[in-house]
């Protein structure tokens, strides 16, 4: 299970969802789609089309830069961080 | 007892206003998380408020609440171009429209999307595939600041699959098959530059119709038009105006020869001229322009009014309502003669649109 903690602009789209959870998934992508499953339009928040993560949504594992496709091991931290950006 | 609903969209969020003499309002807001706003409309048939909004952090998507702004939901499921278009990117949703039970929801891009599900689940109508002028309106290079893409949807009141968008600086279209072919509708207007084409390469800022659907009512970038024939052929009205460029407009609602627009400075500062806010009423068709302003700042108000940022209400007097791009609401109920300003200041206004409910 991956600790996935999540930026306080989120929980107010999707009644129910916390700033902190554990979801089972090998990737961060994989991460993204389990908290769809359980509150849908989630992944649209984070991800635009072309498929990538919006330019001003940064996911770190285990401190570092990742990417949709980074691996996660169980224990990982996951932070989804919105840029501290706008006016 | 009937009352007045205002919809304010803004820079940061969505307002609701509501009265029952059109002289108190109350306010309710900021809705949508405050993303910014650029349309929001009540359906008058379900009762719902549709808001188009794109958040910088969190993307596009379409809000829409049963009850009058008190819940909220929202959906962009199906709002995204797929990798077969060319790489296109949906930048944000710029505007919103129900009409004959189906929700029309145009993007930048451009592209047009519709719901036939009250807003839960959206498809893909139309990039523009194959129409003149489209590689040029999706190349960055050729894009505005803010550039909002498909910027208006105009739905005939009685033919379900005829309606009307524009795409900003390029075109206005009529379609008469639920958007799947398209005609550019800018016979007659201006335009004061060189252009890759003849029938595409206008800009269209907001485009009014009358009740009747023949005579519409154009602000153009240069210029302001009257078309007889439903957007067909169009003439220049502009003479009598203090300048030729302007965005926001209203036509109306019993009166087919009588229409609003508040012309703006036609430079990058797009204020109003000489400080001094204004809104000019024709009561012939463009033949002759009366400056309105009596209750409205008279010097010192360098503000400005976008696209939407107009709207008329149904009454028999209609109510006329305007927001300002630096926030400040404004409002007649004697169809323009006298205005004052209500319902306190808000972030940038976008969008104003009004309804009246039993």
């Amino acid at each position: 299970m991956a600790e996935v903690h999540l930026p306080p602009v989120l929980p107010p789209l999707f009644p129910g969802l916390p700033r902190q959870l554990e979801v089972e998934a090998a990737t961060v992508n994989e991460a993204i789609d389990r908290l769809n499953e359980q509150w849908p339009g989630f992944r649209d928040r984070l991800i635009g089309s072309p498929t990538a993560l919006r330019p001003h949504i940064n996911v770190y594992v285990d401190r570092e830069r990742a990417g949709l496709d980074t691996h996660l091991e169980p224990g990982s931290r996951v932070d989804v961080i919105a840029a501290i950006s706008g006016g | 007892m009937s009352k007045s609903v205002l919809l304010v969209g803004t820079r940061k969020g969505l307002f609701v206003l509501e009265s029952g003499d059109r002289r108190d309002w109350s306010v309710r807001g900021p809705y949508c998380e405050s993303w910014p706003v650029y349309q929001a409309v009540l359906d008058g048939d379900s009762g719902t408020i549709y808001a188009a909004a794109a958040s910088e952090w969190l993307g596009s998507a379409i809000w829409r609440s049963a009850d009058l702004g008190e819940t909220w939901e929202h959906s962009s499921e199906g709002l995204g171009y797929p990798d077969e278009e060319g790489g296109l990117k949906l930048s944000k949703v710029s505007s919103v429209m129900p009409a004959h039970g189906r929700l029309l929801v145009g993007a930048e891009s451009a592209g047009l999307f519709q719901s036939t599900d009250g807003g839960e689940t959206f498809s893909l109508v139309t990039t523009f595939e194959g129409q003149e002028g489209r590689e040029a309106w999706n190349d960055p290079a050729q894009q505005p600041p803010g550039h909002l893409g498909l910027s208006a949807i105009i739905p005939h009141p009685e033919e379900r699959d005829r309606f009307w968008t524009i795409v900003q600086g390029f075109s206005l279209f009529e379609t008469t098959d639920g958007g799947q072919t398209w005609e550019p509708r800018n016979k007659g207007l201006r335009r004061d530059w060189p252009a890759d084409y003849e029938e595409i390469g206008f800009c269209v800022h907001k485009v009014a119709p009358a009740a009747d659907f023949e005579r519409f009512y154009q602000q153009n970038h240069v210029g302001m038009h009257r078309s007889d024939d439903a957007g067909k052929t169009w003439t220049e009205i502009t003479e009598g105006l203090p300048t030729e460029f302007g965005f926001a407009a209203a036509t109306h609602p019993h009166d087919r020869d009588s229409f609003y627009v508040i012309p703006l400075d036609p430079g990058h500062g797009r204020t109003m001229p000489d400080g001094r806010l204004a809104v000019w009423r024709t009561r012939d068709a463009g033949s002759s322009w009366q400056q309105l302003g009596q209750g409205l700042p008279e010097k010192d108000a360098y503000v400005g009014v976008l696209r939407e940022g107009m709207a008329i209400d149904d009454h028999d007097q209609p109510g006329l309502y305007f927001g300002t791009s630096t926030g400040q609401l404004f409002g007649s109920i004697d169809e323009g003669e006298t205005w004052s300003q209500f319902g306190g200041l808000f972030p940038g206004i976008t969008s104003v649109t009004v309804a009246t409910v039993e």
